[in-house]
């Protein structure tokens, strides 16, 4: 029996495990949530986050010998429609949303499982489906495909699907991933909404200041493992990183001068309609520039009027001092341009085939033996060197990248574009998603990438993170560049000020 | 209007396609529009058509069934053996009809489930035994003793024009309509329809939101198996007779219908309208054909140019939507 002066408990595991097929994705973890809790999750890609939703959510059984209490009742068997019976709901990681179906049937559709068959009931689903929008302060157009909608707004739509039903306990895994800051405020506000009344909310992301400020309390897990619980007060992100990696990050500014250099990408008065205005700059060898603004400042615009996914209106793009005018992606890559989309998840991997093949998929041609085949010793040496290089964890590399993470697969579809040795490589917020440990690893290959001479145009929302690793800093607002900084001599705090003012 | 189009860019392609076709043989035929050959080519289409409502609710839930065709002979052979000793009407009939393609129906779904395998496969191997079976115990032979009920012609409507010739619709006509629109309302307006697109689109998600996959499989199959058997207990009462092959090879001819018409293969996507104009285009096409007098090889290749041209052009159009997503960017 519990005592009575302590709050009651929205969940209670012990000596969780979850095997697959001979890996340990959890082991023997407990875990709390208290009724009207913010708990965070946390830990690095591949720790069992979004494994022990899904235990809880009976959609893995767990290993024998686990103890589930839900709302103080003790549980054996779950079942995703009892789950949600009980009051539990999830934002999936990958959304888990119908393509082909419309926004409120979407939003709608979890009361149509479970219960006896029945009429649809069209219109109240609509309404229903409209009233979550607006608690969430956001309009959509409800009978829009699923799949006309770009990645940000699908995730609204996962997250108003939680909404509609009378939840109790609600599992958030990155539901900010791709969101823009006001949404993100947006969903931050109904978390506490939500708390108010009495909801628990676990929330995971890798934002490790939204964590800090959402959350009362944090879990960090390591390989499966419980690491401890924390109160977040008093906790800093630096030390919270360092529970969740075992290790100590280091946090100094990298910058270099390379002014000496030759320029490999000169940008001169590109212009894209509405989009992108006049803009001009220059990446020399070796450089690392960072490309920070807010929504909407059109840096991901001109990153495509680059390489060609959009055609400028004006100006000229110089690469090496030839002027190139790539008319897709492929003739980009050829031109010696890599592009890593901001979008990863839907576009870059191959879903069903094995994390070698995705690996190598754009760099066929160096892996050829002397008759013209694929060499299967080369095709290893390289995933072997990238899957270390970007420490993804992993089972065996012939597993289908289905079997990852998702902070994995992005990381595979790094390895993919990093393996095509550009001449410029141009990363869209390459951390999104990423936890902190990857971060580092992926900086890491940044730097030596431009220290073997590559030239790195890097996007990214979050100025700590250009400002820290970046040689030079473009602020863009509004398709201009507005700004442009010394991280050697730019104070963070008062870049943000400007950043997001 | 233009949510319509964007909608069901296949459907309505389809449409403008047919009133074309139509257009054309009226003006080049003097045949075509006439009330004799419309209500012939309802006749005749009527039996493909429950097929292809039955086979478009697996497509939907993300199957495929190859075995529906034979398994209607089955049907037929089984319900004969039943009409011998126990006198019969056509309600019985349907009913008896019906429960013997539900079993069928029902094995599919029990094997494609419990085995895991995908449905292709499955209902290749259901297609053959079935097959083989029925041979075995006909030997190959037609069954002409049957009721008369079964074989009498009951029509729904008459017509004679002033040459003195008669225009009809069969009964199968009327059941047709009838499996339409249940087919309809099941896919459209029960919440296990909504399921079943849901399978097909996204089968993880949906077991995650907790479908019940055991079930979708045995609505789905289970319909298709029952479709086939009321087809096939209507197509006796057009060719008067059991012939165990008669029906061997007519899936294909309903699978291309009912893909033409904008299901998707893989699931998710599909309308009983589009089974209608996919059926009503094969067969105006070959009737437009024969009127003309051209060769019915011509036939087997404008249909497979058809397919193609249909799959890939939606196809193309989904590729070809401008990339909202670059203008949405993340936010800082
Ligand atoms: N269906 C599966 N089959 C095999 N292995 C799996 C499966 N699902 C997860 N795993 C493995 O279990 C481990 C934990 O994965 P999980 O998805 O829970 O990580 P996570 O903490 O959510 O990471 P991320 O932050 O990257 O989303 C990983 O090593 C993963 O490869
Ligand atoms: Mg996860």
């Amino acid at each position: 029996m519990t005592d009575a002066s302590a709050p009651p408990l929205a969940l209670r595991l012990r000596n969780l495990s979850k095997t697959f097929s001979g890996v340990h994705a959890l082991e023997h973890v407990d875990f709390e949530v208290r009724a009207g809790e913010v708990h965070c999750l946390a830990g690095e890609n591949g720790c069992g986050k979004s494994t022990l939703i899904k235990v809880v959510t009976g959609v893995h059984a767990p290993d024998p010998g686990a103890e589930i209490e839900i709302f103080g009742a003790r549980q054996s068997a779950i079942t995703p429609t009892h789950a949600r019976a009980m009051g539990i709901a999830v934002i999936w990681q990958d959304l888990a949303l119908f393509p082909h179906m419309s926004v409120a049937e979407n939003i709608a559709f979890d009361t149509m499982v479970g219960a006896r068959p029945r009429l649809v009931r069209r219109r109240r689903d609509r309404k229903a489906a409209a009233a979550v929008l607006d608690r969430l302060g956001e309009r959509l157009d409800l009978d829009a495909p699923l799949n006309t909608l770009p990645i940000a707004q699908r995730q609204i739509v996962a997250i108003a699907r939680a909404l509609m039903g009378e939840a109790r306990l609600v599992f958030m895994d990155e539901p900010t991933a791709s969101l823009t800051q006001s949404e993100t405020d947006g969903l931050l506000a109904v978390v506490r909404t939500l708390s108010e009344q009495g909801v628990a909310v676990v929330f995971v992301s890798h934002r490790l200041a939204e964590v800090l400020d959402i959350a009362e309390r944090v879990t960090v897990l390591r390989d499966g493992k419980l690491v401890g619980v924390f109160p977040t007060e008093g906790m800093t992100q630096a030390r919270l990183g360092e529970l969740m990696t075992g290790s100590l990050l280091s946090h100094e500014v990298m910058a270099h001068d390379r002014s000496g250099e030759p320029a490999v990408l000169e940008v001169e008065g590109l212009s894209l309609a509405g989009k992108v205005e006049d803009v001009s700059l220059t990446v020399r060898r070796g450089e690392v520039v960072g490309l920070t603004g807010l929504i909407g400042a059109g840096r991901t615009e001109l990153a495509h009027a680059i390489i060609g996914m959009m055609r400028p209106d004006r100006g000229t793009v110089r690469l090496d001092g030839k002027a190139i005018a790539p008319k897709n992606i492929r003739e980009a890559i050829h031109a010696g341009i890599a592009y890593v989309s901001e979008d990863r998840l839907s576009l870059g991997l191959i879903q069903p085939q094995s994390i070698e093949d995705n690996t190598v998929i754009a760099v066929l041609d160096k892996i050829l033996d002397a008759v013209g085949l694929i060499s299967p010793t080369r095709k290893r040496a390289m995933v072997s060197e990238w899957i270390s290089e970007l420490a993804v964890k992993i089972g065996h590399p012939s597993d289908p990248v289905s079997s990852l993470s998702g902070g994995n697969q992005q990381r595979v579809v790094l390895a993919k574009w990093l393996a095509t040795e550009p001449r410029l490589l141009i990363l869209d917020s390459p951390t999104v998603g990423v936890d902190v440990g990857a971060r580092a690893g992926i900086f890491r290959t940044v730097r030596r990438l431009a220290e073997a001479g590559l030239a790195i145009l890097m996007i990214s929302d979050e100025v700590t993170e250009v400002v820290m690793n970046a040689d030079r800093v473009l602020h863009m607002a509004g398709g201009r560049i507005v700004g442009e900084y010394d991280p050697r001599t730019t104070d963070v705090a008062t870049m943000e000020e400007r950043v997001y003012a | 209007m233009r949510r319509l189009v964007a909608g069901y860019p296949v459907e309505v392609r389809l449409l403008a396609v047919l009133v074309a076709l139509c257009i054309g043989l009226s003006l080049t035929t003097d045949t075509f529009l006439t009330l004799g050959n419309i209500t012939s080519l309802l006749n005749n289409n009527a039996v493909n058509l429950i097929w292809a409502v039955g086979l478009l609710v697996v497509l939907i839930a993300g199957g495929i069934d190859i075995s529906f065709a034979v398994a209607a002979s089955v049907v037929q052979y089984l319900s004969a053996q039943v009409f011998m000793v126990v006198e019969g009407n056509w309600i019985f009939g349907i009913l008896v009809a019906s429960a013997f393609g539900l079993c069928l129906g029902l094995i599919n779904a029990a094997l494609i489930h419990g085995f895991r395998v995908v449905s292709i496969v499955i209902t290749i191997a259901t297609f053959n035994a079935y097959f083989g079976l029925l041979m075995f115990f006909t030997k190959g032979r037609n069954i002409y003793d049957l009721p008369d009920w079964w074989t009498d012609r009951i029509y729904i409507f008459e017509h004679q024009a002033a040459d003195g010739t008669w225009s009809e619709l069969n009964l199968s006509v009327g059941i047709m309509l009838v499996c339409v629109v249940l087919t309809a309302l099941l896919i459209r307006a029960t919440t296990i329809g909504r399921q079943l697109y849901a399978m097909g689109d996204n089968p993880d998600g949906a077991r995650r939101a907790g479908v019940n996959i055991w079930l979708m499989h045995c609505v789905a199959y289970g319909w298709l198996g029952v479709m086939a058997g009321i087809a096939g207990l209507c197509q006796v009462n057009i060719a008067q007779e059991v012939v165990p092959n008669a029906l061997y090879g007519r899936e294909l001819e309903v699978l291309a219908a009912v893909v033409l018409g904008g299901a998707r293969l893989g699931g998710g996507r599909g309308t009983v309208l589009g089974c209608i104009l996919g059926v009503l285009f094969i067969a105006i096409t070959q009737n437009g054909l024969n009127l003309l007098g051209i060769s019915p090889f011509a036939f087997q290749m404008i249909i497979g140019t058809a397919i193609l041209i249909a799959i890939s052009s939606s196809n193309l159009s989904f590729n070809f939507r401008p990339r909202r997503r670059a203008a949405e960017g993340r936010l800082p």
